[in-house]
C-alpha cells in the first residue's frame, strides 16, 4: 500500500454459552421464547436477590479459553459495571474488569498467499447478557415508547477482546472466521449472528507513518454490534477508506462509537467518547473469587476435541486439496460428515469429491444441511462402494444419489429396484456384443479397414442395448476381442 | 397467667404450646391486643398481619405434640424487620421507593421461620434502606423508646427493638450492616446479635452493603436469641457468600480471657456509659474471669472506613430502583428524567446522602484512594481482631458511646450520627460475630454491652452471652407497657 497510515483493528466478540440456564439463577436461556417469560427474582432484580454463579458456563468459558490458546487464571473475580439503562435490570451488569478469567491466548489466521499469522487474544472474560428493548415505532427516534424483554437477560457471555493485531478488513474477517471455526469444534455455543449469539464490535483506527505515540492514544472508531462477518468486514472497508478521507482532508477523527447500516454499507455516528460512561467499576461482594484449581483446569485442557489447526494437518495429509480442507474445517458439519464417512471409506479424496460437489448441491437445494442432510455418511458410503465395485458408473450414481436424497433409501435398494447396475457378466455381455457385430458387419468390415471411428459406433449400439448398464471400457475390449477372435477363424 | 402470655419468653410459650398448656390462638391473640395497646404509642410496626398471625395459629393448633416439637419456633411470634422479603406481606424497606411492594418470593429466612412453625406478626420500621441509627428516617413514621418516649429507640431495626422490649412480640429479626441489630438493641435494652457474615442466608435481605450486612435475631433473653438464631443460620445455595456448616467451635466453659480494647474508651464515650460498663466488667472479674486491655490500633479508621465501603456498596445496590420495572415511578417525558424525578422524589434525603458519597467514592480517579484504600484499612483492622483474639477468648466493650438520644437530636449532623457506629462497625467490617447484652442504666435509659468472638465463633458467644447474662438481673418491661 502507498498509503501514509497502517491499518489497526481490534476485534470485541461476544459469545453466547450454550447452558441450560442463565449465569446467576435458573431461569432457561432458549433463544425466541414470550416476551419476559424466562425471568425470575434473580434475572429481574428484584430487591434482596443474589447471584448464584452457574458451573457450566465457568466450564464453557475455560473451555474456549483453552482452545484460544489462554492461560486460566487460577483466581479470578466478578466485578460491577454500573450504569443506568432499562434493559440492564439492576443497573449493573456483573463482568470482570482486572482479574478476568484468561489472558494471553492467539488465534492463528492463514491470509491466502501469505504467512500464517497470529492475531493475539488479550482476555477472555465472564459476564451476563442484558435484556432487550423492542422499540414501538419505525425508528428510535421517533418511537413511542418501548418495551423491555428480560428472557436474555442474565444469560452467560464471554467476551473475547483481541489484540489491535489485524492490518485489514480482510484480516479481521479471517480472524472471525477462524475464531467461530474453533468455537464450533468446543460445543459452547451455537454462534448464530443473526440471533445475537455471536457478536461483534470492531475497533478501527489509523496509524500514520512514522506515529510514535501509543495505539491507546490513536483516535479509535468502534463500530457496534454487527450482524454478520461479512457486514464485519464492510464495516471496516468503509470506515478505513472514511478516515483516510479525513485525514487526507487535514480533519481530526474523533474517538466515537458508530453503527453499520447494512442498506448503505455505511458507519454512523452513535455517541461520541467524550459523553462516554464511567461505569464505577468494583468488585461484585455477592460473590467470592473464582478459584479453580491447575488440576480441574489441565482436564479441561485434556478433554478438548481436535481443533482446526489439527484438523488442516491431518485432512492435509491424507492429500486433499488446500481449498478443500478450509472448506471442511471451517464449517464443522460437514467435518464431521466426512469423519464419519471416513471411517467406512478408504478413499477419502474421492469422499470429499462427492461431498462438496453432488451432495453439497443436493442439501442447498433441498434447505439442509450436512447435520440434517438425508443421506447419511454411512449411505454416502454406501454408494461410493457401488462405484468403487464398478456397479455403478459416475453417472449413474449421481442419479441413484438424487432418488437417495427424494426417497431417503438406501443406493442398494434403489438400484435394484430400478435394475440399474452395470453389466459385468462377460458372458452376458458377448452375447449383446455377436448380436450387433451380427446386424452390422459393414461397420465391423469399416473398422478392419482403419476407420478407428467404426469401433465406438460399435461399443454405442452394445451400450444402447444394455441400456447403458454396460461398462464401456468392458464392452470395448470384447468387440476388440470378437472381431480379432472372427478374423483369425475366417483366415 | 395467661392474659400475660406476651410477657413470656419465647421459649417458654414454645414449651408451653407443645405441652398443651396454651393454644397457639391464644398466644397469638394475646400479643396481637397487647400490640394494639401499646404500638399506637410507639409505632414499631409498618404492618400489622393479624388475620394471617391468626390463620397461621389456627392450623398450628391442629398440629399433634410431635409435630410441634418437630418445629422450634410452634406457638412463637415474630416480627421481622420491613427490608427482609416477604411474599404475603408489603416489603417496604421503610422507602417511598417501595411504598405498595409485595415480592414474588420470600427470604430465605421467611422460609426458615414458617418451616420452624413461626407465626409473623408483622413488618417492624426501620431507617429507610437501614441507613440510620434512629428510625428516624423511615419513610412513614418514626419508632418510639419504649423507655422514653421522647427518645429514639435506635436504628435502623429500632421497629424490632421497640416491638421486643414492649412485649408485643418475644423475638424479632434484624439487620445488621454497621450496628443496626446492635445498637438498639442496646438502646431498648434487650439482646441483639450479629452472627458471622456468612453464617445467615442474606437471600431476600434487601442489600444495603453487600459485604457487610447481615440478618440477625433480637429478643429479651439470650436463650431466645439462641433458638432464633438456630432457625435462621445455615448455608444457603442462594446466596454465594453463605457458608458451608462447619464444626461449632469447642465452646471453653470459662473462665474467660476477656479483651477490653482501651480504643473503645478514649474520646468520645459519655463517661456514664464508661462507669456502666466498668461496672459490668467488675462483675465480670467478679466472677472469676480475667479482664485484659488491650488494643485494637487501628479502631480509629473504622468509622472513615465504613463510611466509605457502605454507601459505595449501597450506591450501587440502590441503583435498581430506577422506576422502569417495579416500585415508586415518576411520570416523565424520557428516560433520564424517568430516572431523575422517580429517584429524586423516591428516596429519602439520607439515602440520597449515601448514595452520592458512594458513587464518588467509587468514581474513576477516586477509586484507588477511596474505595480501595478503605479496603485495605479494613483488612488490617481484621488483623488487629485476628491478633486480638490470639490473647483473649472475647473482646467485651460498650455497645455505644451514649445511650438513647431525643428525636431531631442528629437531624443537622450526619457526622455525629455516623460517630455514633464507632464501637459496632469494626465487627462488621471484620465480619465476626457480635452480640449487645443489657449492661446497666443511665437515668432510666438503657446501656448496652458488646461482646465479640472470632469469627464461626457464634455458639461460643451465645454460650458466653448466656452465662454473662445471669450476672444481671433479668429483663423488666417498661413502666408504660405493663398496663
Amino acid at each position: 500500500m502507498s498509503e501514509a497510515f497502517d491499518v489497526i483493528i481490534g476485534l470485541e466478540v461476544h459469545v453466547e454459552l450454550k447452558t441450560a440456564s442463565k449465569l446467576f439463577c435458573c431461569c432457561s436461556t432458549a433463544f425466541g421464547a414470550p416476551p419476559n417469560s424466562q425471568t425470575c427474582p434473580v434475572c429481574l432484580g428484584l430487591p434482596g436477590v443474589l447471584p448464584v454463579p452457574n458451573s457450566e458456563a465457568i466450564r464453557l468459558a475455560v473451555r474456549s479459553a483453552l482452545a484460544l490458546n489462554c492461560q486460566v487464571r487460577p483466581f479470578s473475580k466478578f466485578d460491577r459495571k454500573q450504569y443506568f439503562y432499562p434493559d440492564l435490570p439492576k443497573a449493573y451488569q456483573i463482568s470482570q474488569y482486572d482479574q478476568p478469567l484468561a489472558e494471553f491466548g492467539w488465534v492463528t489466521i492463514h491470509p491466502s498467499g501469505e504467512e500464517a499469522k497470529r492475531v493475539g487474544i488479550r482476555r477472555i472474560h465472564l459476564e451476563e447478557d442484558a435484556g432487550k428493548l423492542n422499540h414501538l415505532g419505525q425508528r428510535l427516534g421517533d418511537a413511542v415508547g418501548s418495551l423491555v424483554d428480560l428472557n436474555r437477560a442474565g444469560v452467560p457471555l464471554i467476551e473475547i477482546v483481541s489484540e489491535p493485531d489485524m492490518r485489514s478488513a480482510e484480516e479481521a474477517r479471517l480472524y472471525l472466521t477462524e475464531l467461530r471455526a474453533v468455537l464450533s469444534y468446543l460445543d459452547v455455543s451455537d454462534l448464530r449472528m443473526e440471533e445475537g449469539s455471536l457478536r461483534c464490535d470492531a475497533n478501527v483506527s489509523l496509524r500514520p507513518h512514522g506515529y510514535q505515540g501509543s495505539l491507546e492514544e490513536l483516535p479509535r472508531v468502534e463500530i457496534k454490534n454487527v450482524n454478520s462477518i461479512r457486514n464485519v468486514q464492510r464495516g471496516i472497508e468503509y470506515e478505513v477508506v472514511r478516515q483516510a478521507d479525513m485525514l487526507k482532508r487535514g480533519e481530526r477523527i474523533v474517538r466515537e462509537t458508530r453503527g453499520f447500516d447494512d442498506s448503505t454499507g455505511r458507519t454512523y455516528s452513535q455517541r461520541s467518547k467524550e459523553e462516554a460512561h464511567d461505569y464505577r467499576y468494583f468488585p461484585e461482594p455477592d460473590l467470592p473469587p473464582l478459584r479453580l484449581s491447575p488440576e480441574w483446569i489441565e482436564a479441561q485442557r485434556t478433554a478438548l476435541p481436535l481443533l482446526p489447526d489439527a484438523i488442516r494437518r491431518d485432512l492435509r495429509s491424507r492429500g486433499i486439496p488446500d481449498k478443500d480442507v478450509e472448506v471442511l474445517v471451517l464449517d464443522r458439519e460437514a467435518y464431521e460428515y466426512w469423519k464419519d464417512a471416513a471411517q467406512a471409506f478408504s478413499d477419502d479424496r474421492l469422499i470429499v469429491n462427492w461431498m462438496l460437489s453432488d451432495v453439497s448441491r443436493l442439501i442447498h437445494l433441498r434447505g439442509e444441511t450436512f447435520a440434517t442432510a438425508t443421506v447419511r455418511p454411512a449411505q454416502l458410503v454406501e454408494l461410493l462402494k457401488l462405484i468403487q465395485e464398478g456397479t455403478l458408473s459416475g453417472r449413474m450414481a449421481k442419479d441413484v444419489l438424487e432418488a437417495m436424497f427424494e426417497t431417503g433409501q438406501d443406493a442398494q435398494a434403489l438400484v435394484k429396484q430400478k435394475g440399474l447396475s452395470q453389466i459385468t457378466d462377460e458372458e452376458a455381455l458377448m452375447q449383446v456384443v455377436n448380436q450387433v457385430l451380427e446386424t452390422h458387419r459393414h461397420v465391423v468390415a469399416d473398422y478392419l479397414s482403419g476407420k478407428e471411428k467404426a469401433l465406438a459406433y460399435l461399443v454405442g449400439q452394445v451400450m444402447k442395448l444394455t441400456r447403458g448398464q454396460a461398462k464401456p471400457d468392458l464392452v470395448n475390449r470384447l468387440i476388440k476381442e470378437a472381431i480379432s477372435g472372427s478374423q483369425a477363424v475366417s483366415s | 397467667m395467661s392474659n400475660r402470655l406476651w410477657t413470656e419468653e419465647a421459649v417458654r410459650l414454645h414449651e408451653m404450646f407443645v405441652a398443651g398448656k396454651v393454644s397457639c390462638e391464644e398466644i397469638v391473640q394475646d400479643h396481637l391486643e397487647h400490640l394494639a395497646a401499646v404500638d399506637p404509642g410507639i409505632g414499631a410496626f409498618l404492618h400489622v398481619a393479624a388475620d394471617q398471625a391468626l390463620a397461621q395459629a389456627k392450623e398450628a393448633d391442629r398440629w399433634s405434640t410431635e409435630e410441634r416439637q418437630m418445629r422450634p419456633l410452634s406457638g412463637v411470634p415474630i416480627a421481622v424487620k420491613d427490608n427482609i422479603v416477604t411474599q404475603r406481606m408489603p416489603t417496604t424497606a421503610a422507602s417511598r421507593m417501595l411504598e405498595k411492594f409485595y415480592a414474588p418470593y420470600n427470604a430465605t429466612v421467611v422460609e426458615k421461620l414458617y418451616a420452624a412453625g413461626g407465626i409473623l406478626m408483622g413488618k417492624t420500621n426501620l431507617d429507610e434502606f437501614a441507613m440510620g441509627s434512629s428510625t428516624e428516617h423511615s419513610a412513614f413514621h418514626p419508632t418510639r423508646n419504649p423507655w422514653q418516649r421522647d427518645r429514639v429507640p435506635g436504628g435502623s431495626s429500632g421497629g424490632s427493638a421497640a416491638a421486643v422490649a414492649a412485649g408485643m412480640v418475644p423475638i424479632a429479626l434484624g439487620s445488621d450492616t454497621g450496628g443496626s441489630i446492635r445498637q438498639p438493641a442496646a438502646y431498648c435494652g434487650i439482646v441483639g446479635m450479629k452472627p458471622t457474615y456468612g453464617r445467615v442466608s442474606r437471600y431476600g435481605l434487601i442489600a444495603f452493603a453487600s459485604s457487610l450486612d447481615q440478618i440477625g435475631p433480637m429478643a429479651r433473653t439470650v436463650r431466645d436469641a439462641a433458638l432464633l438464631y438456630h432457625v435462621i443460620e445455615g448455608p444457603d445455595a442462594r446466596d454465594a457468600t453463605s457458608l458451608p456448616l462447619t464444626a461449632s467451635p469447642p465452646t471453653r466453659s470459662g473462665p474467660w480471657r476477656i479483651g477490653v480494647p482501651r480504643e473503645y474508651f478514649q474520646e468520645g464515650i459519655d463517661p456514664r456509659v464508661g462507669d456502666v460498663i466498668d461496672r459490668y466488667l467488675r462483675r465480670l472479674s467478679d466472677a472469676g474471669h480475667e479482664i485484659r486491655d488491650l488494643s485494637l490500633p487501628h479502631t480509629r479508621y473504622a468509622v472513615a472506613t465504613y463510611y466509605l465501603i457502605a454507601p459505595a456498596e449501597a450506591s450501587s445496590n440502590l441503583a435498581r430502583y430506577d422506576g422502569v420495572r417495579y416500585g415508586f415511578r415518576c411520570d416523565a417525558r424520557d428516560l433520564v428524567s424517568l430516572y431523575e424525578r422517580t429517584r429524586d422524589e423516591g428516596f429519602g434525603p439520607e439515602v440520597k446522602r449515601r448514595i452520592l458519597l458512594g458513587t464518588h467514592a467509587l468514581s474513576s480517579g477516586y477509586y484507588d484512594a477511596y474505595y480501595l484504600t478503605a479496603q485495605k484499612v479494613r483488612t488490617l483492622i481484621r488483623q488487629d481482631f485476628d491478633a486480638a483474639f490470639n490473647a483473649v477468648d472475647f473482646v467485651v466493650a460498650p455497645t455505644t458511646p451514649d445511650v438513647a438520644f431525643r428525636f431531631g437530636e442528629r437531624d443537622d449532623d450526619p457526622l455525629k450520627m455516623y460517630l455514633g457506629d464507632i464501637y459496632t462497625v469494626t465487627a462488621n467490617l471484620a465480619g465476626l460475630p457480635a452480640i449487645s447484652l443489657p449492661a446497666g442504666w443511665v437515668d432510666g435509659l438503657p446501656v448496652g454491652v458488646q461482646w465479640m468472638a472470632r469469627p464461626l465463633f457464634d455458639n461460643a458467644l451465645l454460650d458466653a452471652a448466656q452465662a454473662a447474662e445471669a450476672l444481671m438481673p433479668p429483663f423488666q418491661f417498661p413502666q408504660e407497657v405493663r398496663e
